[in-house]
């Protein structure tokens, strides 16, 4: 079973992905996958963002997938506003929101 | 130039959400100047503490200022009418919300992130500047090195520590910076 195709984009202007990348490592290594497996991407300009449909940094998309797909947000440099499941805000997604969607995306492969 | 802990900080009169005009120093016995905004996830995760403390601490006259400096046209949540409304939306605050569109308070502190934290005394004298407390995901927290910085500026003491390293999303400055 091929490995999910994960993608983390980050813009230097935030200083939240190195802790999404954290955390998205820990989780990749609990489900048995590579934890270095992950594209790493700064976005650094606002034609890149629009180019990229970036919403804001941290963005983790799973075989493309946004694991938050955003509603009506613009593209644009910016940090990105995520929900932890306690309803708290946060800079960064909740592990269980990172975790779920990877699994999604490893039953998506294996069906 | 920027104000240097120990020395006097610069005053300003800027507008607030319904365009009065405010003066960030008022002779307060201390003063807590935050530069926050409406669309970082460090601002707002930090936001109702910061709220909490401007509450608390009325009563013994110190003077919370929530200062918005960023440019609004390329980040139109930070815009006047959006500061406006989410001020109302929240039912008002408990500290006026003023808007720094010229980015001339933002650039005399030399605030770097938002949120950014500053403590004057009575005088001005810049006594502490940094986060509001060490974890932005910790509730429990309670902006507590704030809360220790006034606890100090109001007993005359000097905060310790006087600074630490602010948390929070770049301001957004005009220049593209």
């Amino acid at each position: 079973m091929p490995a999910p195709r994960i993608e983390l984009l980050w813009w230097d202007g935030c200083p939240s992905h190195p802790r999404a990348l954290a955390d998205l490592r820990e989780v990749l290594g609990e489900l048995g996958l590579d934890p270095d497996a992950v594209s790493v991407r700064e976005v650094a300009t606002e034609a890149d963002a629009d180019a990229e449909e970036f919403v804001g940094s941290p963005t983790i998309r799973v075989n493309g997938r946004d694991i938050a797909p955003p509603r009506d947000e613009p593209t644009g440099l910016t940090c990105r506003i995520y929900r932890r499941r306690d309803g708290r805000v946060s800079p960064t997604p909740d592990p269980a929101d990172l975790r779920d969607a990877i699994r999604a995306a490893l039953h998506e492969e294996a069906a | 130039m920027t104000v240097a802990m120990g020395e006097a900080a610069p005053d300003f009169t800027l507008p607030d959400t319904d365009g009065d005009e405010q003066q960030l120093l008022v002779g307060a016995p201390a003063t807590a100047i935050v530069f926050t905004c409406n669309h970082c996830p460090y601002a707002l995760a930090w936001h109702d503490r910061l709220l909490d403390v401007a509450r608390d601490y009325a009563p013994r006259g110190v003077r919370v200022v929530m200062v918005n400096p960023n440019d609004a046209e390329r980040y139109p949540r930070d815009s006047a009418d959006a500061s406006r409304e989410r001020v109302r939306s929240e039912g008002g605050w408990p500290a006026p919300y003023l808007l720094d569109e010229r980015q001339e308070a933002a650039l005399a502190y030399g605030a770097k992130t938002t949120p950014d934290v500053f403590v004057l005394d009575s005088a001005g004298i810049l006594r502490y500047r940094g986060a509001p407390d060490s974890d932005y995901e910790a509730p429990r927290e309670r902006a507590l090195w704030l809360r220790d910085a006034l606890d100090a500026v109001l007993a005359g003491e000097q905060p310790v520590p006087a600074e630490t390293e602010p948390v929070g999303c770049s301001i957004k400055w005009k220049s593209g910076g």
